[in-house]
């Protein structure tokens, strides 16, 4: 019941209160009424957080990226790119959104690179549906290279024991096969909007920051050299963080509350106290339930039997959760089934996007305001995407498996 | 006819200056002529579903949604301001936001003589699908003339498929335009 009680309220944020007003009084009350044991929930704690720490620092390095002007600047570049091709926009923005997600991380494409997307379409003068759902989409399923480019990844990545390199070598494949089954779907789904000729040349062009990506591909470049040597790659990141919030804050480009705003500590509370509560969830027979639905061999159907499972845990439960959940028993049958379990958590969402339970109460809550119902596209689409990314994706994965061992 | 021709040119991205190039010199001297874009208000919802996605991470005061309208709105009038320039005449603007193939066929609900509408859809399969779905249903259920127009070169007569072989029978409910008498619209 606290379960679902802390998810409804963190989607619905009832009185726009941070979820975490909802999640830490829910953990709270646990450890309190003795159903979650101390000594769990500090093993619990500690083993989130780094995770944690690394999360704050990959969402401070995106948004002073943004600060930066990266976003503004690669929006200018697809604008003059695209010389206003709908197909050849859509193109960009598809590698734009790929590379973002998997360096950057998801939450860096929805909240930042999104709008840079839709101005330039702005800009160029046309339609920006497929380029919208382009960038929706690929935040989830191009989420899959790297262990930052997705909260789940990083919970995932400490469980699976492996090194932040090779969980990058592992993914590349099913990375590019989740892009490319994206790429035909969406192609093809849009074809009658991706026609016309934009504007070519439109608005000024902005200065590419520098400063801003070269940090960030030290940070990439540190992320595999920490790991080579056995250190947090975590360290990387707060590296980058740091390298570029001294400058910014100096030169007045951002303010310390900036900084405080994207470091979102109520959000990192809520991660924490979420975490405390599955915990509570799982000790109280849920993780022998899940123990037999996560399989534990790395056979194909094993693989995508996991994939599956974790999509629909995704869609009803959302994927925080789900991957939460799912993790113990996943870690136990090996990094492939962990990396199995994650595709169907990042790609899955697609399907629904907050997971069912929370899209239910979102189309709700929209009626109430007397805002319109989103068409039947999104879903429509993410019937379309979500099943083929799946199978493609998890098949890449047991050949990846194969390859790099 | 005894009221100047109203006239309603429905502009969209990618096709707008075309349609306006085609359509200038069909215009009537004395036809009252309304330029008319509606941006899909879906578009907004759906990067604000994706936002919900990340349960509010980065969401306070963060205001996705009111900021892509923001933007949205700009092109809109940008794309309206631009087309008034391009007919050289004066012209009414309207700009909507909704479901835009129902914002479409209501802005020509009542006194409109003439809906003209670019053609959309994939060049490379002219068939029964190649009008997206707005445009087929503004085309299928606007209650006045529809002229629909190529906004670039229309297509050679080469295009068309070879006939179909001797005793060749149409499915019984194949979809429209490929059986039965052909119905223009122009």
């Amino acid at each position: 019941m606290l379960l679902v009680g802390t998810l409804v309220c963190a989607v619905v944020r009832p009185g726009g209160w941070p979820e975490a007003v909802f999640a830490v009084p829910a953990a709270a009350v646990l450890l309190l009424a003795g159903v979650l044991p101390w000594n769990e929930a500090q093993a619990e704690a500690t083993s989130l957080a780094p995770t944690i720490g690394f999360l704050a620092a990959v969402l401070v390095l995106a948004n002073l990226c943004d600060r930066y002007g990266l976003f503004e600047a690669t929006g200018t570049w697809m604008a003059t790119g695209s010389r206003g091709r709908p197909i050849k926009l859509l193109a960009l923005v598809f590698a734009v959104a790929s590379v973002v997600t998997a360096v950057l991380g998801l939450d860096a494409t929805v909240v930042l690179l999104t709008p840079a997307v839709l101005t330039t379409v702005a800009r160029v003068r046309l339609r920006a549906k497929p380029h919208l759902y382009a960038c929706t989409h690929l935040a989830n399923s191009a989420s899959l290279l790297l262990p930052v480019s997705n909260l789940t990844n990083l919970l995932a990545f400490r469980a699976s024991g492996l090194s932040f390199a090779r969980f990058g070598a592992i993914m590349t494949l099913p990375w590019l096969a989740a892009i490319v089954v994206e790429w035909l779907v969406l192609r093809r789904f849009f074809a009658t909007d991706l026609v016309g000729r934009g504007q070519t040349g439109a608005g000024p062009a902005r200065p590419v920051p520098i400063f801003a990506c070269t940090v960030v591909a030290l940070t990439l470049l540190g992320f595999f050299v920490l790991s080579v040597a056995h250190v947090d790659p975590a360290f990387a990141a707060l590296g980058g963080a740091v390298t570029l919030a001294v400058p910014a804050l100096l030169h007045r480009r951002a303010k310390v509350r900036d900084v405080g705003f994207a470091l979102d500590v109520p959000f990192l509370a809520f991660v924490l106290a979420l975490g405390l509560v599955v915990k509570a969830v799982s000790l109280h027979g849920l993780s022998s339930l899940v123990v037999h639905l996560v399989p534990a061999t790395t056979s194909l159907w094993s693989l995508l039997l996991a994939a599956a499972v974790a999509a629909v845990l995704a869609n009803v439960i959302n994927n925080l959760p789900a991957v939460l959940l799912l993790l113990p028993a996943a870690a136990a049958a090996g990094p492939g089934v962990v990396l199995a379990v994650l595709i169907g958590v990042n790609a899955g969402p697609n399907l629904t996007y907050v997971g069912s339970l929370a899209t239910l109460l979102w189309r709700r809550v929209l009626r109430e305001r007397g805002e319109q119902l989103p068409t039947s596209e999104f879903l429509r689409l993410g019937a379309l995407t979500v099943p083929p990314v799946l199978v493609a994706s998890t098949l890449a994965l047991w050949a990846s498996l194969r390859l790099v061992g | 006819m005894m009221h100047p021709m109203r006239v309603v040119v429905w502009l969209v991205e990618g096709t707008w200056q075309g349609c306006l190039d085609a359509t200038a010199p069909q215009l009537p001297r004395d036809a009252h002529v309304a330029l008319l874009h509606v941006t899909p208000s879906d578009v907004a919802e759906v990067a604000g579903a994706a936002s919900a996605g990340l349960l509010g991470r980065a969401l306070r005061g963060h205001r996705p949604v009111r900021r892509l309208e923001e933007i949205e709105d700009e092109a809109a009038s940008a794309i309206l301001t631009g087309a008034v320039e391009r007919l050289g005449r004066d012209a009414e603007l309207l700009q909507r936001r909704g479901r835009v193939e129902r914002e479409v066929v209501g802005a020509v609900a009542h006194g409109v003589d003439l809906l003209v509408v670019a053609r959309d859809g994939d060049r490379s399969r002219l068939g029964p699908h190649s009008l997206a779905p707005a445009t087929r249903f503004v085309v299928d259920h606007a209650p006045c003339a529809v002229l629909l127009v190529w906004p670039d070169e229309p297509p050679g007569i080469e295009s068309m498929p070879p006939p179909p072989p001797p005793g060749h029978h149409p499915p019984a409910r194949g979809p429209p335009g490929e059986s039965g008498p052909p119905r223009v619209r122009q």
